[in-house]
C-alpha cells in the first residue's frame, strides 16, 4: 500500500525527515512513534501529498506522491493533529462538505459511513452544531469525515490527543474494525500504550528511523516488558 | 479542469459560515450603512447659512433689493451689524460672521462697487462664499442694468450639489473595501483554524477553492451595492438616470475585482488580523486619494496619474457617475468595464498560482 525509499524532507538547512524507508501492506495498522519534532507529522504530510519530498521516492496506493498527487489524495483519508472540522456547521453539513470536495455523492457517502457512525453512536448528533459536541464526539466525527469517500488508506495524526482514556479505547476498537475491513491505517501517537495496538511501528528520532518492527518482536529484541520502556531505552527518558 | 460539484460544495459551506457568523453580517450590512451616513453627512461640501454682515450706506431701492436677495438664499444668513464691528479683525476673530458686504452710498446710482470681505481661515469655505456671493451679485446686476452678461450653464448637476459627487464615490469606496475584506478574511480564517490543511489534503484544486469562495460573495456584494445605492438615493436625493441592468452588470465586474483583491491578499497574509489590515490598506486610501473620488486625476502630478490606472475604483467611478448622473449606456462605458474584467482575471490567476505554491 505504501512503499518509500530514502524519503527525506529538508526545510532550509534543517532536516526534518532523513532517509526513511517503509513498506506497509494493505490492512495493516502501522504506528509512528517519537517525541514532538521527531519527524512523524512531516513524514505523514509527505505521504498525503501536503508536502513535497526533498529526496527519495514514495508510492502510495501505487501512485507517486510527487507526480500524481491528485490520485494519491483520492486514495486516502486524513485526520490532522489539530481538530479541523467547522464548528459553525452541523455535523451532517461537515460530512456533506467533505463528500462534496471529494466528489462523492452525498447518499453514497452516507452509505459508506453509516455503519461507522452507528458504531460511534453519532447518528443522533448529526443535526447538532459541531461546535456543541463533546471533544470525543468531535474526534469521531473527524474520522468519519476522513472516510466519506471510502479510501483504502487512512492517516491519523495523533488522533487521540485530548481525549479521555475510555474514549481512546473505543477509538482504537474502531481502528481495529477498519483494518479488519481491509483498510490500511497509519497512526502517529505519543501514547506508548496505544503502540501496543499497532501491527507494526517505527520509532523515529530527529528525522531518522531508530527501530521498526512488530511490538512483540521489538520488546524481545530490546529485552523490555512494554513499549514505554522500549521507547525510553531507544530515545532516552527526556521524552515519552 | 475545475469541477462544478466541488465548487458548489465550497460555495455552499461558505454560505453557511456567512449566515451563521454575525460578524460577517455586520461587516456586510451595518458597516456600509454607517459609512455612507457618516461620510455622506460629514463630506457635505456645500455651504449653508453662512453668517454675513451687511453694512448698507446707500439705503436705496437697489441696495434693499440686494439685501433681500442675499437673505433669501439658503447659503447666507444676514446677521445684524453691531456698533463698530465692521472691522474684519473684530468681526472674524469673534466669529460673529464669516463674511461682510459693504454697500457704498449711492449704490447703482453713482457707485457700482461693493466690498466683500471673507474669513479665509478655512479656504475651502471662503472660496465657496466668494463664488456664491459673486454669482448672486452678478445675477442681480444682469437684472438691474445692461452689461456683460455671462451665464454659466451647469449640466447634470444644476444645483452643484456635492451629494451628486460623493454618493457614487462612496458606493465605489465602500464596495471595494467590504468585498476585499470579506474574501481576505475567509481564507486566512481557514488557515488560522487549521481547516485549510484538511481541504488541501483533498483533491480539490486551488482554482476550485478560490471560485467556491468568491461565488457567494458576488451575490452578497451585489446586494450590498443595491443597499448603498438605495439608501444613498433616499438620504441624499441623488438621481439615477441610467439603465439599471447596465448598472448591475458593471457593478458585478467591480465586485468581482474587489473580491479577487481579497483573494490575492489572503495568499500573502497568514492571520485574519494581517489580512484585514492589508485589505484595508490596499483598498481604502488609494480609492479615496487616487481614483478621482475626492481629487481630480487631471490635477495630480504625472507619476500619481500613472498610478491611478491600477486603482479599480478609477474605472468604476467613471462607470457609476456616468450611469447615475449622465445616463450613460454600455457603448460609453465598455472600456472601463473591460479593464475591470481584465483586472479580475489577472488577480484570480495570480492568486491561484500563489495559492498552489503554498501547498509546499
Amino acid at each position: 500500500m505504501i512503499h518509500t525509499t530514502n524519503l527525506s524532507k529538508r526545510f532550509g538547512s534543517f532536516t526534518a525527515v532523513d532517509g526513511i524507508g517503509l513498506d506497509i501492506a494493505r490492512g495493516e495498522i502501522f504506528g509512528f512513534l517519537g517525541a514532538n519534532g521527531a519527524g512523524k507529522t512531516t513524514t505523514i504530510r509527505m505521504l498525503c501529498g501536503l508536502l513535497r519530498p526533498s529526496g527519495g521516492t514514495a508510492l502510495v496506493n501505487g501512485y507517486d506522491v510527487s507526480k500524481q498527487s491528485e490520485k494519491v489524495k483520492l486514495s486516502l483519508g486524513y485526520m490532522s493533529q489539530k481538530f479541523s472540522l467547522y464548528n459553525d456547521l452541523k455535523a451532517i453539513e461537515n460530512l456533506q462538505f467533505y463528500a462534496g470536495i471529494y466528489g462523492t455523492p452525498f447518499p453514497t457517502a452516507l452509505e459508506y459511513t453509516m455503519p461507522l457512525m452507528r458504531l460511534f453512536g453519532l447518528e443522533s448528533s448529526l443535526h447538532a452544531l459541531t461546535g456543541s459536541l463533546p471533544m470525543g464526539f468531535k474526534q469521531r466525527l473527524s474520522l468519519v469525515c476522513a472516510l466519506v469517500h471510502d479510501p483504502p488508506l487512512v492517516f491519523l495524526d495523533e488522533p487521540t490527543s485530548g481525549v479521555d482514556p475510555q474514549a481512546r479505547r473505543e477509538f482504537w476498537q474502531v481502528i481495529n474494525t477498519l483494518a479488519q475491513a481491509g483498510k490500511t491505517v497509519i497512526v502517529s501517537t505519543h501514547f506508548m500504550d496505544e503502540a501496543e495496538y499497532c501491527h507494526r511501528v517505527i520509532v523515529m528520532q530527529q528525522g531518522r528511523e531508530v527501530a521498526m518492527g512488530r511490538p512483540a518482536d521489538l520488546k524481545t529484541r530490546y529485552q523490555v516488558v512494554n513499549m514505554q520502556e522500549l521507547f525510553i531505552k531507544l530515545v532516552g527518558d527526556g521524552y515519552a | 479542469m475545475p469541477d462544478l460539484k466541488r465548487i458548489k460544495a465550497m460555495a455552499q459551506k461558505e454560505l453557511f459560515h456567512i449566515l451563521r457568523d454575525p460578524r460577517t453580517l455586520v461587516i456586510l450590512f451595518l458597516m456600509p450603512l454607517l459609512q455612507l451616513i457618516i461620510f455622506g453627512y460629514a463630506m457635505n461640501m456645500e455651504i449653508r447659512d453662512v453668517p454675513l454682515v451687511i453694512a448698507d450706506y446707500s439705503g436705496n431701492s437697489a441696495s434693499k433689493e440686494l439685501i433681500r436677495v442675499f437673505s433669501n438664499t439658503r447659503y447666507f444668513v444676514v446677521v445684524p451689524q453691531a456698533e463698530g464691528s465692521l472691522e474684519p479683525e473684530t468681526l472674524f476673530r469673534n466669529r460673529s460672521a464669516q463674511a461682510s458686504l459693504v454697500i457704498p452710498p449711492g449704490f447703482m446710482e453713482s457707485r457700482f462697487d461693493l466690498l466683500l470681505q471673507i474669513d479665509a481661515g478655512d479656504q475651502n469655505t471662503a472660496q465657496m462664499v466668494q463664488s456664491y456671493a459673486t454669482a448672486i451679485v452678478a445675477s442681480l446686476g444682469a437684472k438691474l442694468s445692461a452689461g456683460i452678461d455671462l451665464r454659466p450653464v451647469v449640466i447634470f448637476n444644476p444645483d452643484l450639489k456635492s451629494s451628486f459627487f460623493f454618493v457614487p464615490g462612496l458606493i465605489a469606496m465602500i464596495l471595494v473595501m467590504i468585498c476585499a475584506l470579506l474574501t481576505s478574511i475567509s481564507i486566512s480564517r481557514e488557515k488560522e483554524l487549521g481547516t485549510m490543511e484538511q481541504i488541501l489534503v483533498s483533491p480539490v484544486s486551488a482554482t476550485e477553492i478560490l471560485l467556491g469562495k468568491v461565488l457567494p460573495y458576488i451575490a452578497l456584494g451585489l446586494m450590498d451595492a443595491l443597499l448603498i445605492l438605495g439608501v444613498g438615493m433616499l438620504l441624499f436625493q441623488v438621481p439615477f438616470r441610467g439603465d439599471f441592468t447596465v448598472f448591475l452588470g458593471f457593478t458585478f465586474l467591480y465586485v468581482l475585482t474587489a473580491l479577487c483583491i481579497g483573494l490575492m491578499v489572503s495568499t500573502i497574509a497568514k492571520t485574519q488580523q494581517a489580512a484585514m489590515m492589508m485589505a484595508l490598506a490596499i483598498t481604502l486610501l488609494p480609492t479615496i486619494l487616487l481614483s478621482g473620488f475626492m481629487f481630480p486625476i487631471a490635477s495630480m502630478p504625472p507619476l500619481l496619474q500613472k498610478i491611478t490606472y491600477i486603482v479599480p475604483a478609477r474605472y468604476y467611478l467613471q462607470i457609476i457617475r456616468g450611469i447615475m448622473l449622465k445616463g450613460n449606456s454600455i457603448a460609453q462605458l465598455y472600456q472601463s468595464g473591460l479593464t475591470l474584467a481584465g483586472m479580475s482575471l489577472l488577480l484570480l490567476v495570480v492568486a491561484a498560482r500563489r495559492f498552489k505554491l503554498r501547498l509546499g
